[in-house]
C-alpha cells in the first residue's frame, strides 16, 4: 500500500497548528491558560470572562434584533411598497391520475401565501376540492382532488387560478391510473428493480473469470473502461439531477442542494477512505476489494436514483414503452458488472497475491449496486419526490466521482510501479469504449 | 430517461417581477402579504374565500348549480358577490342608461350624459379578482340608450391613474372622435372633457376608450354598448318594426329586451384570456339563469368586445333567431340562425321567442368550445 503524501501531511499540518493558538485568546478553562504567563492572567480572565461573553454572544442578536425592529415599524423603505403586484410561485409537485379523476400536490415556493381560487382542466372551468386550505402558506403544500372525465392515454393540462389572476400549470403527459401501493404493484415494481439493477450488474460480473485470463495491458484497459462508464454516469447524472433540480420551486434552491449533496458525499467517502487506509493492511480488507465496495455503492447510489426515475415514469404513465425500456436498462447497466469486478483480478494493485475474491463477495457487490433500483423504483411509483430525487442524484454524483478518483488511482499506480504512463493507447481506447457503450446501450432508455 | 415534470413553467408576470424582487428583498415579501391578505378579506364575501372548500358533494350545493341541473363536474367554484363587485351581470342585462333629457330650443331632445373612468379590482370568477379600469365603477361601461337624431352629450371625467378617452362607434365629427392627437385627444388623470354629438345611425353600437397602448385599455374594462333607437317617424315604411324598438313607444314595452357584452379578461397578462363571458363575470348565467317568459318576444342586444381572440360568437340551443348585423336595418340581414359570429366591436340585435316550447333550460354560449367553458355560457330559464 503506498503511502498518501496528503494524509502525511494533514497529520503533520495539525501537529504544528495545535500549540500555535495565539497567546491572550480565551481558553474553554483557566488551568489551560497557565504557563509563561505569570499568575496574573488567569485572573483577570476569569473576572471579565463572564461578563464579556455573554455580551459578545448577545450583542450581535440584540443589533439584529434593532434592525428588524426599525425595518417593521420604522418603515423606512417605504418607496418600494407601492402598488407591489404579488409575486407568487406555486409548483406542481406530482398529478395523481385517480379512477374519477386527478390528483395533485403543489408546492407555494413564493415569497407569501397564495390563495388558490379557480382551475381549469384543458381549458374549462372544473370543480375541485383542495385540502387543507385554498390558502397555501409559504412553502406550505395543499393536495387537489378533481373529479375529471380523464381519457386514457391522452394528455391533460390542470392550471390554477389563483386570487391575483395568475395562473400555474401542471401536466399529465399520458394519463394512466397511478397506481395505489399494494401487494401486486409493489412486486411488480419489485421485479422493476431486479431487471434495470440486480440482473445487470450480475451478469456483467460474470464476465469475470474471463477477465482474469487477460495480460496486465489489457486488464488496464478494462479498468479504463469503467472509468469511462463511470465518468457517462457522472454526466448523466449530473444533467438528470440539474434538470429534476430545475424544476423544483426556487425556494428550495434545487441546483445548491444536488450540488451540496454530492460535495457531502464525496468529503464523506474520503473520510471512511481515510479511516480505512492507514496500517489496515493485515487485517481489514484488501485494498482492491475496497475499491470495488466503493463502485459499486458509487452505482448503486446511481441506480437508485434511476430506479426512482423508472418507477416515477411507470406510475405516471410517461413510460409507455414498457417493457423495451427495461430491456434496454438491462443492456446499460451490463457494463456496470464489469466496471465493479475489474479491480479484483488477480495481481493487480492492491489484490493481495493468493487472494481469490469468493462467491459471497459477489453477491454482496451486486446487491450494494443492484437493490438500490429495487428501493428506488419503489420509492419512484408510490411517493415521488422530486426534491428526495435531487438530493439522491446530487448523492450519487458525489460517489461516482470518488469512485473515478478511486479506479483512476489504481490505473496510475500499476502505472507507477512499472514505471510508464497510464496514458496509454490502450487505455484511452478503453476508456473511450466504456462512454461509447453507455452511450449507444442509453439510446435505448432515452425517450 | 426523463424524470417527470409536472409542473410547467410559463412565462409570466412573476418572472419578470423575480429581476425587481433581487432589489426590494424583504419590504417587497411584506408587501405581498399585505396585498395577499386585503385579497383574501375582500374573498371573504364569496364562498371559495379563507374555507377549505367542502367535499365534492357538498360543492355541489355551493350554488352554482341553481340550474338543477348537473354539468358534470365543470365549471367555477363558489360564487361571485355582486354586492362586492359593485354590478350584477344580471342588473347589467336590462340597466339602460336614457341620460338626462331635455328638448333643445330647436326641439331637438338633448340627453346628457355623466362618464367616469376610475381604477378598480372585481371579481370575474369566484375568488379571481382583476385589477381593471372601468367607466362608472362597472363592466361594461353604462348601456347608453338614444333615440336616433337626439343630441348626445357626455360629460367625461378621468379619475384613472392614466389617461384615457372615449372614442364610440357612430356619426360624429373628428374632434369628437374620442382618439389621441385629434380634438381634446387624451384626457388625462384628473382631466375633463364633454363629447357631444347628433346620433346616428340607429342601431346596437358601442364605445371604448381609444388610448394607447388600445389593446390594454379595450381589455382592461373601458367599453360599453350604445344603443341607439329608430325614430319611427324617419321610417314610415318599417314604422311598425321601428316602434318595437323604440323604447319610449308602447309597443316596445311587449319586448323584452336584453343587452349582453361578450367581453374576456387576460388575468396573468400573457395575451391569452383565463375568463370568457357575457357581461364579465364568468357562467354568470349559468350559475343563475335568465328567466324568461315563453310567449313574449325577445330581443338581444350582442357586442363583442372580447381582446386578443379575433372573433367571438353566439349560439342558442333548441331555437333560431333573426339577426340584425350592427342593428343598423329594420329587416333581419340573417333569417333563422342559431350561431352567429362577430370580430372585436362588431354587434347586432337577435330576435327570437319559445312560444310552444317546453318550459326548462335553454342554453346560450359561444360555439368556441374553448371560451364557453372558460365561463361564456349560460341559461334561459323558460317559463310558461
Amino acid at each position: 500500500m503506498t503511502p498518501r503524501p496528503s494524509s502525511g501531511s494533514f497529520k503533520e499540518g495539525r501537529g504544528v497548528t495545535a500549540p500555535s493558538v495565539p497567546e491572550g485568546t480565551p481558553r474553554p478553562s483557566s488551568e489551560s491558560s497557565v504557563g509563561g504567563r505569570g499568575e496574573s492572567a488567569p485572573q483577570i480572565a476569569s473576572s471579565r470572562r463572564p461578563l464579556s461573553a455573554w455580551v459578545a454572544w448577545i450583542l450581535p442578536l440584540a443589533a439584529l434584533m434593532a434592525m428588524l425592529a426599525f425595518l417593521a415599524f420604522g418603515n423606512p423603505l417605504a418607496v418600494f411598497r407601492s402598488d407591489l403586484p404579488p409575486a407568487e410561485a406555486l409548483s406542481f409537485e406530482r398529478i395523481d391520475v385517480t379512477p374519477d379523476g386527478f390528483r395533485a400536490t403543489v408546492v407555494n415556493g413564493g415569497p407569501g401565501p397564495v390563495t388558490i381560487a379557480q382551475l381549469i382542466v384543458d381549458d374549462a372551468y372544473w370543480n375541485f376540492t383542495i385540502d387543507p386550505s385554498p390558502v397555501v402558506p409559504r412553502l406550505g403544500r395543499a393536495t387537489i382532488t378533481i373529479p375529471y372525465p380523464w381519457v386514457y392515454g391522452e394528455p391533460h393540462f390542470v392550471r390554477l387560478l389563483t386570487t391575483a389572476g395568475l395562473a400555474f400549470e401542471g401536466e399529465v403527459a399520458v394519463a394512466v391510473e397511478t397506481p395505489t401501493p399494494g401487494g401486486n404493484e409493489f412486486l411488480a415494481y419489485g421485479l422493476l428493480g431486479v431487471f434495470v439493477g440486480i440482473i445487470p450488474v450480475g451478469l456483467g460480473m460474470l464476465w469475470f473469470p474471463a477477465m482474469k485470463r487477460l495480460g496486465r495491458k489489457a486488464l488496464n484497459a478494462v479498468l479504463a473502461l469503467t472509468i469511462g462508464m463511470l465518468v457517462f454516469l457522472l454526466i448523466d447524472t449530473a444533467l438528470e439531477a440539474f434538470e429534476v433540480a430545475g424544476g423544483l420551486p426556487d425556494v428550495v434552491q434545487g441546483q445548491a442542494l444536488v450540488l451540496f449533496s454530492a460535495l457531502m458525499t464525496w468529503l464523506a467517502l474520503l473520510v471512511v477512505g481515510a479511516l480505512r487506509r492507514p496500517g489496515g493492511e493485515g487485517s481489514r480488507l484488501p485494498r482492491a476489494l475496497f475499491i470495488a465496495g466503493m463502485i459499486a455503492f458509487g452505482i448503486g447510489l446511481h441506480n437508485l436514483g434511476e430506479g426512482m426515475a423508472i418507477g416515477a415514469a411507470f406510475s405516471l404513465g410517461e413510460a409507455a414503452l414498457g417493457s423495451f425500456l427495461v430491456v434496454g436498462f438491462t443492456l446499460h447497466n451490463i457494463t456496470e458488472g464489469i466496471g465493479i469486478v475489474s479491480p479484483l483480478t488477480p495481481g493487480r494493485e492492491g489484490m493481495p497475491a493468493g487472494y481469490r475474491p469468493r462467491l459471497w463477495t459477489f453477491i454482496a457487490l451486486t446487491l450494494i449496486a443492484g437493490a438500490p433500483a429495487i428501493l428506488g423504483a419503489w420509492i419512484g411509483g408510490f411517493s415521488y419526490s422530486p426534491i428526495l430525487a435531487a438530493v439522491f442524484l446530487g448523492i450519487g454524483l458525489g460517489a461516482i466521482w470518488q469512485v473515478i478518483v478511486e479506479v483512476g488511482r489504481l490505473l496510475r499506480d500499476d502505472a507507477a510501479r512499472h514505471e510508464e504512463s497510464a496514458m496509454t493507447w490502450a487505455n484511452l481506447g478503453g476508456f473511450a469504449a466504456g462512454v461509447a457503450v453507455m452511450y449507444l446501450t442509453a439510446l435505448l432508455v432515452k425517450f | 430517461m426523463e424524470f417527470p415534470k409536472p409542473g410547467k413553467r410559463r412565462i409570466s408576470r412573476r418572472d419578470f417581477l423575480k429581476a425587481g424582487l433581487l432589489g426590494g428583498g424583504a419590504t417587497a415579501v411584506a408587501a405581498t402579504l399585505a396585498q395577499t391578505s386585503a385579497g383574501a378579506t375582500h374573498l371573504h364575501a364569496s364562498p371559495i374565500g379563507a374555507q377549505p372548500t367542502p367535499p365534492p358533494d357538498a360543492a355541489d350545493d355551493t350554488g352554482h348549480h341553481a340550474a338543477g341541473d348537473d354539468h358534470g363536474g365543470f365549471g367555477t367554484v363558489g360564487q361571485v358577490d355582486p354586492a362586492v363587485n359593485g354590478f350584477d351581470p344580471h342588473v347589467i342585462l336590462q340597466d339602460w342608461d336614457f341620460g338626462q333629457v331635455s328638448t333643445l330650443p330647436g326641439g331637438q331632445t338633448l340627453r346628457e350624459y355623466r362618464i367616469v373612468a376610475v381604477d378598480k379590482e372585481f371579481e370575474i370568477a369566484p375568488g379571481v379578482v382583476f385589477p381593471g379600469w372601468v367607466y362608472n365603477g362597472r363592466v361594461p361601461g353604462p348601456t347608453l340608450r338614444c333615440v336616433e337624431g337626439d343630441r348626445i352629450r357626455i360629460e367625461f371625467f378621468n379619475g384613472g391613474s392614466h389617461p384615457h378617452t372615449i372614442h364610440f362607434h357612430g356619426i360624429h365629427a373628428a374632434s369628437m372622435d374620442g382618439v389621441p392627437g385629434v380634438g381634446p385627444g387624451m384626457i388625462q388623470p384628473g382631466g375633463s372633457t364633454v363629447y357631444e354629438f347628433d346620433a346616428f345611425p340607429f342601431g346596437c353600437h358601442l364605445y371604448h376608450c381609444h388610448a394607447t397602448p388600445l389593446k390594454r385599455h379595450i381589455h382592461k374594462g373601458l367599453y360599453g354598448a350604445f344603443i341607439i333607437d329608430p325614430d319611427p317617424a324617419r321610417h314610415p315604411a318599417e314604422a311598425a318594426q321601428a316602434r318595437s324598438r323604440h323604447h319610449l313607444s308602447p309597443e316596445n314595452k311587449d319586448v323584452n329586451e336584453m343587452v349582453m357584452v361578450m367581453n374576456a379578461f387576460d388575468t396573468d397578462f400573457d395575451g391569452e384570456n383565463e375568463v370568457y363571458a357575457a357581461n364579465t363575470v364568468a357562467f354568470a348565467y349559468m350559475n343563475k339563469p335568465i328567466v324568461i317568459r315563453r310567449d313574449q318576444r325577445q330581443r338581444l342586444y350582442l357586442v363583442n368586445l372580447t381582446e386578443f381572440d379575433l372573433i367571438n360568437s353566439f349560439h342558442l340551443h333548441a331555437n333560431f333567431f333573426d339577426y340584425y348585423d350592427h342593428g343598423t336595418t329594420l329587416t333581419p340581414t340573417l333569417r333563422t340562425v342559431d350561431t352567429i359570429m362577430q370580430c372585436q366591436a362588431q354587434r347586432g340585435i337577435l330576435e327570437f321567442d319559445f312560444k310552444g316550447f317546453e318550459p326548462g333550460h335553454y342554453m346560450f354560449h359561444a360555439h368556441q368550445s374553448e371560451f364557453a367553458e372558460l365561463g361564456w355560457m349560460g341559461f334561459f330559464e323558460v317559463q310558461a
